[in-house]
């Protein structure tokens, strides 16, 4: 185990002898300063876990050199050495950043207490440190699986915006991963402390997703029995992410500009008005320009979020990343399944290399989690794959369009589900608001 | 006489009570021939008015002065309440690995607390407080186990909660075998 070092800077040599003699005798390592200049040196030559600093001494003060120390490191502990006289000051440098301060002469169990307290807030400011950086490493980037050049620039991208505070605007088709590239940013960003809080507002109906926003009072409305705290609050100091942001409605688009304005809001049925600060990450698969056009979506609120904009490829443009991702959703269903981790036969890699995924990864991992069920041998086969996966392996490049496939794909899963939507939806890696917006457009009768 | 003999040295004709049993208690734990020395010294040089305390280190090196020819580390013990300027008061001040320790008995008596006198707590605290101070003469430094002697006091009821000697790691570090009567 590493000594615990402790530097004592006091310009009196009486102060330094006794302390150091103190400490030696506790087992530390412990070293002395007897200037402000001295101690800098020092601080330079080596990192010290606890620093007890005299607050006056000739040249420079306590105060401008506790600043200096914790620009050489930000994490150094510090404890004041005060006389009675200088309580003020010292009461300053806590303000400035110190973990403590003493009146000299101490008592020596003030002293001992004041020292365990201050090392045992060390160790549990590393550890909280150490196992923050562990989880940044489970959530980051490297869950998201793409290894062809279109991803390579997303994740490029994705690293740039993430160290800004800009608004982001994902846009994709269903099932291209935006919450995953949105909760990306997220931990890659300096908010990554604080929560990233999702919203599909697609799948809210209007009047609920203004209380699921902005929060209501008690008695706000019938059933409001008690006051509760909406998405824009519980994001305060991390993201805010708005999922499918193209399907909210006209009022709630004049409600969400008033508050991405001022970031200031009240509460449904309240009258204070509530501060907050978060980062704002919207998705959306619908062409919003066109919506502008339509006017349909605001133009004030389109140019409000469309400030730096990433475009994550359909799967079928994207062809490298089949693979990958098949391999990578296996073994997370191997895992989760508690079954030993299979491998693709090569007709089933051509059969999910030729399909033209349009619920892209989200088909593409309810695919493989269906083949981890069914399949019974080593190898999953193109029996263990869903059907439809057949019939689209000869559906591209025939002249026909995307949406005639999805269209033509939508149909046969319903047929195959008997119009069951919520399963026609699981299947095809959609949602049912997407589906039912699907069915619409395509006029599709179930 | 052996030149390995650790002198204990009465400040002023400071004698605590049992005082005679002193070297052979601390013999359970340290090997070495233990004597007795009367030291005579003028106390008033290392008072301080503003504190009504004696100054520590200063009486300390003057006790080094004194250790015999044939002696390998001096322990003073005096009645009167010791400082160094840093702390409010201490119990005791060793030289780490050195010659050198003092003892002061002034805050190890119950009466310090108010309290009735009571000449046996009293020797075992001041048993104990020399032979902490002696460990530190001998390398150790403070110990972890609040029983062992070597476990850092800075209150005299933490002086009653520990043994009369070292915990078995610090035995195994400074070489030696307490023998616990």
């Amino acid at each position: 185990m590493r000594q615990t070092k402790i530097l004592i800077v006091d310009d009196e040599l009486s102060v330094r002898s006794s302390l150091e003699e103190w400490f030696l005798e506790d087992g530390f390592n412990v070293k002395s300063a007897e200037s402000a200049e001295d101690a800098l040196t020092k601080m330079h030559a080596g990192p010290y876990d606890l620093i007890l600093l005299d607050i006056k001494m000739p040249g420079m003060d306590g105060i401008t050199l506790q600043k200096k120390i914790k620009d050489i490191d930000p994490n150094a502990i510090i404890i004041i050495m005060t006389a009675y006289a200088s309580v003020d000051t010292a009461v300053e440098a806590l303000k400035l950043g110190a973990f403590d301060y003493v009146t000299k002469p101490f008592d020596p169990d003030d002293l001992s207490r004041l020292i365990r307290n201050a090392l045992k807030q060390k160790d549990l400011t590393e550890e909280n440190q150490n196992l923050k950086e562990k989880i940044s490493e489970l959530t980051g980037i490297d869950e998201i699986i793409g290894q062809s050049e279109e991803m390579k620039r997303v994740f490029e991208m994705v690293q740039t915006v993430a160290e800004t505070d800009s608004t982001v605007l994902i846009r994709g088709e269903s099932g291209t991963g935006k919450e995953l590239i949105a909760r990306a940013i997220h931990s890659h960003s300096k908010r990554r402390y604080f929560p990233i809080v999702a919203v599909n507002c697609g799948a809210i109906p209007e009047t609920l997703l203004e209380s699921e926003l902005f929060g209501h009072e008690k008695g706000a409305f019938t059933g409001a029995q008690y006051r509760r705290k909406g998405k824009l609050e519980l994001a305060n100091g991390g993201t805010l992410f708005l999922d499918e942001i193209g399907d909210i409605t006209s009022k709630m688009q004049v409600d969400l500009l008033r508050v991405l304005e001022g970031k200031r809001f009240t509460r449904l049925g309240g009258n204070e008005e509530i501060q907050v600060d978060f980062r704002l990450i919207c998705a959306t698969n619908k062409n919003l320009e066109k919506l502008v056009e339509q006017e349909i979506f605001r133009e004030d609120l389109y140019y409000r979020i469309n400030v730096f904009t990433i475009v994550i490829p359909p799967l079928r443009e994207r062809r490298a990343d089949i693979l990958p991702l098949a391999e990578h959703f296996m073994r997370k269903y191997a895992r989760s399944m508690s079954k030993p981790v299979k491998k693709f036969s090569a007709d089933a890699q051509q059969m999910l290399l030729s399909y033209p995924w349009p619920g892209n990864v989200r088909e593409l991992e309810n695919a493989i989690e269906r083949a981890m069920v069914v399949g019974k041998k080593a190898e999953i086969h193109t029996e263990d794959l869903p059907l439809h996966l057949n019939g689209g392996s000869n559906g591209s490049g025939n002249g026909v369009s995307l949406e005639e496939v999805e269209r033509l794909h939508i149909q046969k899963v319903l047929k195959e589900t008997g119009g069951n939507v919520t399963r026609t939806a699981s299947l095809l890696g959609i949602d049912r608001v997407t589906l039912y917006n699907k069915l619409k457009k395509y006029g599709i009768q179930r | 006489m052996s030149s390995n003999t650790i002198y204990l040295a009465f400040i002023n004709n400071h004698f605590p009570p049992f005082w005679q049993n002193l070297a052979e208690d601390l013999n359970r734990c340290v090997p070495y021939p233990f004597s007795h020395l009367h030291l005579d010294l003028d106390l008033s040089l290392f008072y301080s008015g503003e504190r009504n305390q004696y100054h520590s280190t200063y009486l300390l090196s003057t006790i080094l002065q004194h250790v015999p020819d044939d002696g390998r580390k001096i322990i003073g013990i005096t009645d009167v309440d010791i400082f160094i300027p840093i702390l409010t008061f201490l119990f005791g001040e060793a030289q780490l690995n050195g010659i050198g320790a003092v003892v002061s008995t002034y805050r190890l008596r119950n009466e310090f607390y108010g309290l009735p006198p009571n000449p046996l707590l009293l020797y075992k605290r001041t048993l104990k407080e020399i032979l902490h101070e002696l460990g530190h003469t001998l390398g150790l430094v403070h110990c972890p186990n609040f029983e062992c002697i070597m476990h850092s006091s800075t209150y005299v009821e933490d002086i009653d909660l520990k043994h009369e000697f070292f915990c078995a790691r610090c035995q195994n570090i400074i070489g030696v075998n307490c023998s616990k009567s």
